[in-house]
């Protein structure tokens, strides 16, 4: 995506109040749940250096970890799968389906599963898949991507999901009524879990010590999706394992605390083999896909509290980022992943106001790792990882940051040059950025006597 | 600019928040000469909101402080920093920590924002390299404006002025890197004529963002315009703030639209309510 492109899309979606209104509802309910959870700091501090510290921990042990937890989890009956990129991950799940012959799969909220396009894929080969969380329901139905990554259908109110299920389900009347709209889709969705031969999930946390992912929902359709369908297939970036069963307490509470503001999610599953002889229900066979991609930000819980504290996300909503995570995550994971090249406009689109950092479970420091993208983006040194380094270095920028250093390393060039602002500076036309400034104010106004001439006259100047 | 006499007399030890134990020769110092302070005058204000700073300086000064304004001083690097040019950033800022010296004294800042970059990204804009230690000696003198008025020199403010109603908003930095808000507050509070009303969305960004203004100015637009729905849902004709950034941004799009309500720096408008006429 060109900054052109981003800046265009911003301001569609900046035009479109009722998106507006949508956003800054959703988000500032958000932010006040999160505030009423965590409202003592210093225990809401303790809490997030611990996240911290567990998921550094996890980190520094990542390979060796990945392999306990596969041990554990082979030895619990669970199938595991390596795949390098998205491509390898798209093709065992297709395998995975084509070997038991079947046709459609349910698939239970998952954003790493939005990372592969695996649902794209999978339709490409004749599969169906639906969507049964709720809000990936409605921008399934709908044709979109998800604009938040926590609640996907954020950007709709009551009015434009009761249209899109009119036009979309077969049968369903028109109703704003949300009982009847829950029904609609509830009708729906039960009929697909019958049929379904494979369920597709996401995973939260995947315990090594134990071989036992857990996942978080309050809909239950996820827990449909792992225990109806005979075939459970679960995919999980490589970054959310944790080392003790300990270990998730504390995480879960930071995810659900972060994420809605809940102290706990209505379903919290942990799963740790298929059925067993003798048990009821399950499912036969359970598949753990691990995907390892080039990943600079490991430490995100995908709780997406950072999206719903962004000033600019706020505003701008979901899709304007043209990225599967937008907001604030978004910004220093994409260009890592797909390159500066192609996600660089990202990083620029950010007041570094700090909403995210403060409030990320694992103190993340986004605004540090804008800088260094930034700063990536635009120089020409060699050895860095991120893909599209480089891409946006520009002659004439460079020069304009040379000759700003070099006036603010020669003080009385710089004083010169200020007196003579404050005489003649009112009076040049606007230009370059002063321009665009001006598209919503005034341009900033000099005044007369700059402030070292008048410490000069008040005898506090010491030159 | 002539002293005036010592309402609350200050100790230089009380000025630093570093200082371990007062020595001997401290208080052999503090009997010779006042207590001095430097103070960095910020690049927005020097062209921009000159009275600010010549304010900020004027209520030092009544508390019986000396103030150095080194005249080699610029601008505190922020903008290249934030805009990934970190080796013109270095530049800038190696000119600063030589203009304002080894001796350790306080360096009083009216920019909750530039005062951040100085105390907690020198450090890191240093590290490993050769000025390693002097930028963190440096950074460690750094104090913002408000703070070192509220909570180390401890100023009694007396309001002079006809009663007004103020909104505050709180910047970015001075609130998330800073932390001196509760500060910013406390001086209002002292005014007695002055009523202080809270904006709904206070943490909110105003939009300004050094470059992310000109680079995206339509998002940046919006979120200035939001944050002055928010002050004329206060009913507020005066909005006050500690960093110049903002102001710059808010007064512009305030102007912009028409509206008669007027920005103004927290120091400029202190002074204006408690100076003698």
């Amino acid at each position: 995506m060109t900054p052109e492109e981003f800046d265009r899309k911003a301001e569609a979606a900046l035009a479109d109040s009722q998106l507006r209104r949508n956003f800054a509802f959703a988000m500032g309910s958000f932010i006040t749940r999160r505030q009423a959870l965590f409202s003592d700091p210093a225990e809401t501090e303790r809490l997030r250096s611990l996240g911290q510290a567990v998921k550094r921990r996890v980190l520094s042990r990542l390979p060796e970890l990945l392999e306990e937890l596969e041990a554990n989890c082979r030895k619990n009956g669970i199938q595991v799968h390596w795949a390098e990129t998205p491509a390898v991950g798209n093709r065992l799940v297709l395998d995975i389906i084509e070997r038991h012959a079947a046709t459609r799969v349910v698939k239970g909220k998952s954003m790493v599963s939005e990372e592969m396009h695996l649902n794209a894929f999978l339709e490409t080969h004749g599969i169906e898949v639906v969507e049964t969380d709720l809000g990936e329901f409605i921008i399934q139905l709908n044709g979109e991507t998800p604009s938040h990554i926590i609640v996907p259908a954020i950007h709709k109110n009551k009015q434009q999901i009761a249209r899109i299920f009119h036009e979309k389900v077969p049968g369903a009347p028109y109703t704003e009524e949300v009982t009847e709209l829950n029904a609609i889709a509830r009708r729906t969705l039960r009929r697909k879990f019958a049929e379904a031969a494979v369920g597709v999930s996401g995973v939260n946390f995947a315990v090594a010590e134990t071989g036992t992912l857990c996942l978080v929902e309050n809909e239950g359709n996820g827990r449909m999706c792992t225990t109806l369908p005979p075939v459970h297939i679960a995919v999980m970036g490589i970054e959310k394992v944790l080392e003790k069963m300990e270990d998730l307490p504390p995480l879960l509470r930071l995810l659900t605390g972060s994420a809605t503001g809940q102290r706990i999610t209505t379903y919290v599953n942990l799963i740790s083999s298929p059925r067993r002889p003798g048990e009821k229900d399950g499912p036969h066979e359970v598949h753990l896909i691990l995907l390892d991609e080039l990943r600079q930000t490991l430490q995100c819980v995908r709780c997406g509290t950072c999206l719903n504290h962004c000033p600019v996300y706020t505003r701008i909503g979901g899709h304007a980022y043209g990225f599967v995570y937008p907001g604030p995550i978004g910004k220093i994971l994409n260009p890592q992943v797909a390159g500066l090249d192609q996600a660089g406009a990202l990083t620029t689109a950010s007041s570094l106001c700090g909403a995210c950092e403060e409030v990320c479970p694992v103190k993340i420091p986004i605004t540090a790792l804008l800088r260094r993208l930034r700063n990536e983006a635009t120089s020409p040194a060699a050895a860095s990882p991120v893909p599209g380094h480089g891409c946006r270095r520009s002659r004439a920028e460079l020069l304009a940051w040379k000759g700003w250093a070099y006036l603010n390393t020669h003080p009385r060039l710089n004083r010169a040059l200020n007196r003579l602002l404050g005489l003649i500076g009112n009076e040049i036309p606007p230009a370059g950025p002063i321009e665009r400034w001006t598209r919503f104010r005034e341009p900033p106004h000099f005044e007369r006597t700059p402030l070292h001439r008048r410490v000069e006259t008040m005898g506090d100047g010491d030159d | 600019m002539e002293l005036r006499p010592h309402r609350f007399p200050v100790r230089q030890d009380r000025l630093h928040g570093s200082w371990p134990i007062e020595t001997a020769d401290r208080l052999f110092l503090r009997n010779l000469q006042p207590p001095t302070v430097y103070f960095f005058g910020t690049c927005l204000i020097e062209s921009f909101f000159p009275a600010a700073g010549t304010a900020a300086i004027r209520l030092i000064e009544r508390e019986g402080v000396a103030v150095k304004f080194p005249a080699g001083q610029s601008c505190c690097g922020q903008p290249a920093y934030n805009s990934g040019y970190p080796e013109e950033a270095r530049a800038v800022a190696r000119q600063q920590i030589r203009a304002f010296g080894e001796e350790d004294l306080p360096i009083v800042v009216p920019s909750g924002s530039c005062a951040g970059m100085m105390r907690h990204h020198y450090p890191a804009l240093f590290a490993g390299r050769p000025e390693e230690a002097s930028a963190e000696r440096f950074a460690r003198r750094v104090v913002e404006w408000s703070e070192f008025m509220a909570a180390r020199l401890g100023a009694r403010l007396e309001d002079r002025g006809e009663p007004l109603t103020v909104a505050w908003h709180s910047s970015c930095h001075a609130l998330r890197e800073m932390r001196v808000i509760a500060h910013s507050k406390q001086l209002i509070r002292q005014l007695a004529r002055v009523e202080l009303v809270e904006l709904a969305r206070e943490r909110e960004c105003c939009g300004f963002g050094g470059t992310f203004a000109v680079k995206h100015p339509a998002i940046s637009g919006a979120m200035v315009n939001d944050k002055i729905d928010d002050i004329l849902a206060t009913g507020a004709a005066r909005v006050l703030a500690g960093d110049c950034g903002c102001l710059l941004n808010i007064t512009g799009a305030i102007a912009h639209r028409g509206l008669p309500i007027r920005g103004q720096h927290l120091a400029e408008f202190i002074w204006e309510r408690t100076h003698d006429a």
